[in-house]
Parts: structure tokens; sequence; C-alpha cells
């Protein structure tokens, strides 16, 4: 349900950056962690871009996996939960963010935080300058 | 026609973040230590409030209430007689489901930030929006309640994730619920290990001293040095 939140957040950075031209497509990375739903950003993004400068404009997400690091022993893992084999029916297994090796609680988020306007695409008509 | 791309490069939040600074400077100018209080609806934030500013002594305390509409609870935390400001946020977009930076800055005149050493905020119910928006804070609070069920940390990590604090709420309700506390309790530690946590009822008073003792000693770990 944050998507709106979100969508409304990247239309204002776009527009930011485009000065009022016409943005024909908006490029953006959105980590694992961000909990975000890509077809309902895509639907609000829709309504929260209607007249403004990027009513109509494509969005493309970049979805990046979630990627953790500890930093006291310096392991690296993915805490998404993944289902064991022949166990998928029981009860969701958790995710890890505790360090798989030290145990330890502190860690560092590599990948999977994004939430990052990438760039712009804009779209101007050819304004022919003819010499009289 | 002529396309040109024009690399951003900026976090999404980037907005709000600028805006969260300029209120956490205006918090430190004024002395004042602020908590951002987070749950889903009727987890009993207010309530847990209440309780909580009660004889808080030696701690001069004020409120800012988020709430879509009504100012209902903000009448029940005046009636403590502590300095009080409801924030509504009913025209947004069907009405915004959560404080951002900006709402708070807008409110931030009608309080007497001087006088106070511990503002608490307390946000719209919401488990999801909260917890993206950060609002010029020292330490964010999530309230869960037992009636919520032992799932909510693995369905609302990013919630989970996004406080220093878990109070686990109506504990006075356990023995008619089927909530297994262990198994709460290990789903938030897989989610967010080692983060500190209480337990307590709002509503019978169990375990409001540490709760209270936390609030009193916000001010105080925030000018620690970290």
């Amino acid at each position: 349900m944050h998507e709106l939140s979100i969508a409304g957040a990247i239309v204002d950075t776009a527009l930011r950056h485009a000065n009022d031209r016409r943005v024909t497509r908006v490029d953006v990375q959105v980590g694992a962690l961000r909990q975000v739903v890509p077809d309902s950003l895509a639907f609000y993004f829709a309504i929260v871009a209607r007249d403004t400068a990027c009513e109509g404009a494509r969005l493309e997400l970049e979805l990046v996996g979630a990627w953790l690091r500890c930093p006291t022993c310096g392991q690296e893992w993915d805490p998404a939960p993944a289902p064991v084999a022949g166990h998928e029916a029981l009860a969701p297994v958790l995710p890890a963010f505790r360090c798989p090796a030290c145990e330890r609680a502190e860690t560092e988020v590599v990948r999977g935080g994004e939430l990052e306007v990438e760039s712009i695409e804009i779209t101007e008509e050819e304004t022919c300058i003819a010499p009289r | 026609m002529h396309r040109t791309k024009v690399k951003v490069a900026e976090d999404a939040l980037d907005a709000n973040e600028t805006i969260a600074r300029a209120n956490r400077d205006d918090f430190d100018r004024a002395g004042v230590t602020v908590v951002n209080l987070m749950s889903a609806p009727g987890a009993g934030k207010t309530t847990l409030l209440e309780r909580g500013l009660e004889r808080l002594d030696g701690v001069r305390a004020g409120v800012l209430e988020g709430d879509v509409q009504g100012s209902m609870d903000a009448d029940r935390i005046a009636a403590l007689h502590v300095p009080v400001v409801q924030l509504n946020t009913d025209n947004g977009f069907g009405g915004e489901c959560h404080l951002d930076a900006n709402m708070v800055r807008s409110a931030l005149d009608e309080l007497p930030l001087d006088e106070l050493d511990l503002l608490v905020i307390e946000n719209v119910g919401n488990l999801v929006c909260p917890a993206e928006f950060r609002v010029g804070e020292d330490a964010r609070v999530m309230v869960s309640s037992v009636t919520e069920g032992e799932d909510k940390p693995l369905k609302y990590p990013l919630m989970f994730r996004a406080c220093e604090l878990v109070v686990v709420n109506k504990l006075d309700l356990l023995p008619h619920l089927d909530f297994d506390l262990d198994r709460f309790l290990a789903n938030l530690d897989a989610v967010h290990p080692g983060v500190e946590h209480m337990l307590v009822s709002a509503r019978t008073g169990e375990g409001i001293d540490a709760w209270r003792e936390w609030l009193a000693a916000v001010p105080a770990r925030a000018a620690a040095p970290a």
C-alpha cells in the first residue's frame, strides 16, 4: 500500500530533473527489501503522473535482490526465505537477517534497499529554426 | 522527435530526507528529543502513550498526533495537560496513510519546542508506509499487539526493521487468544535480530514502568555520544 506514496515520490523526482520538458520513460531501481509490488507501483505511477510532464511515461523497474554482509566476520548472504525441498507446504521458512556464520545480529545491507530513480528519458519536438 | 536520456541517480525519497534533516536541526536547536511511534490501527498507541506520559516525572513532554481524520486522540492526550497538536492527513489523495517530514514540519510552529525535552509523534496507524518516511526523529518505536497474530514480523519486515524498540501490547488478552508469544519473538528476531522489545498491557499497567523508564531515558540516550 506504500506504492502510492512511492509513485508520488518517483514522479516528483522525475519532474525536478525534467525542467518542464516531457518525460517519456523513467528508470527506477527497486530493492527487494523495500517490499514494493511492481504492478501496484506501475498502476499508481500512471495515476499520479496524470496532468504532469510525466503523463503517459513508461515506468521501467529494475528489481534488485537482497544481499547482506556481516560486519564482524565478513560473511555475505541472501536473506530471502527459501522453502526447504519437500517441505514447501510447511509454515514459511524464516528470513535470515542474523549472520548464518557467526549468528551476530548486526548486518549491513549490501543490496536490496534501493529505491533510486536512475534516469529519465526526455522527448522534445524538433524545433525548426529556418533562416529567413 | 528528439529523445535524451538524463541521468538522475537519486533516491526517490531524498526530498523527504532533506526536510527530515531540517526538522532534526530544529529539534536539536530546541534541545528536544523526538520519538516516532508507529503501529497498525488499534494496536494501542494512544493508550500506551497515556500510560507512559502520566507520571513521567522530570521530563517535559509534548505530543504530535497524526490521524487521517478527527481529534479524538489529541483530546485524550490534552486531558493529561500535555501540549498536543493534531495533524490530519485527509487533504491528501483519499487521506495520506502516514506522516511525512513535510507534514510534521508544518505543525512545528504550533508546539512550544523550546519548553520540551521529549516530543512523541504518534504516526497514522499503518504497518507499511510510516516505515518509509523519516520525520526527523531520534528513535522509532513500533507497537504490536497480541491480537494481530504472531506472523506480523514476517509479513511486514520493513516496519519491524525500521524501529529501535518493539512494544508488545495487550498482554492481558493472552489467556483468550491462541497467540504464540515465543513464535512471535522468534519471528521478530528473524527479521530484526537483537531488537529491544518489551511486553506490556496498557490496560492493566503490566510492564508500563519499563515503558515509562524507556521514554524518560530517551533524551539522555540521544545526548550520549554514539
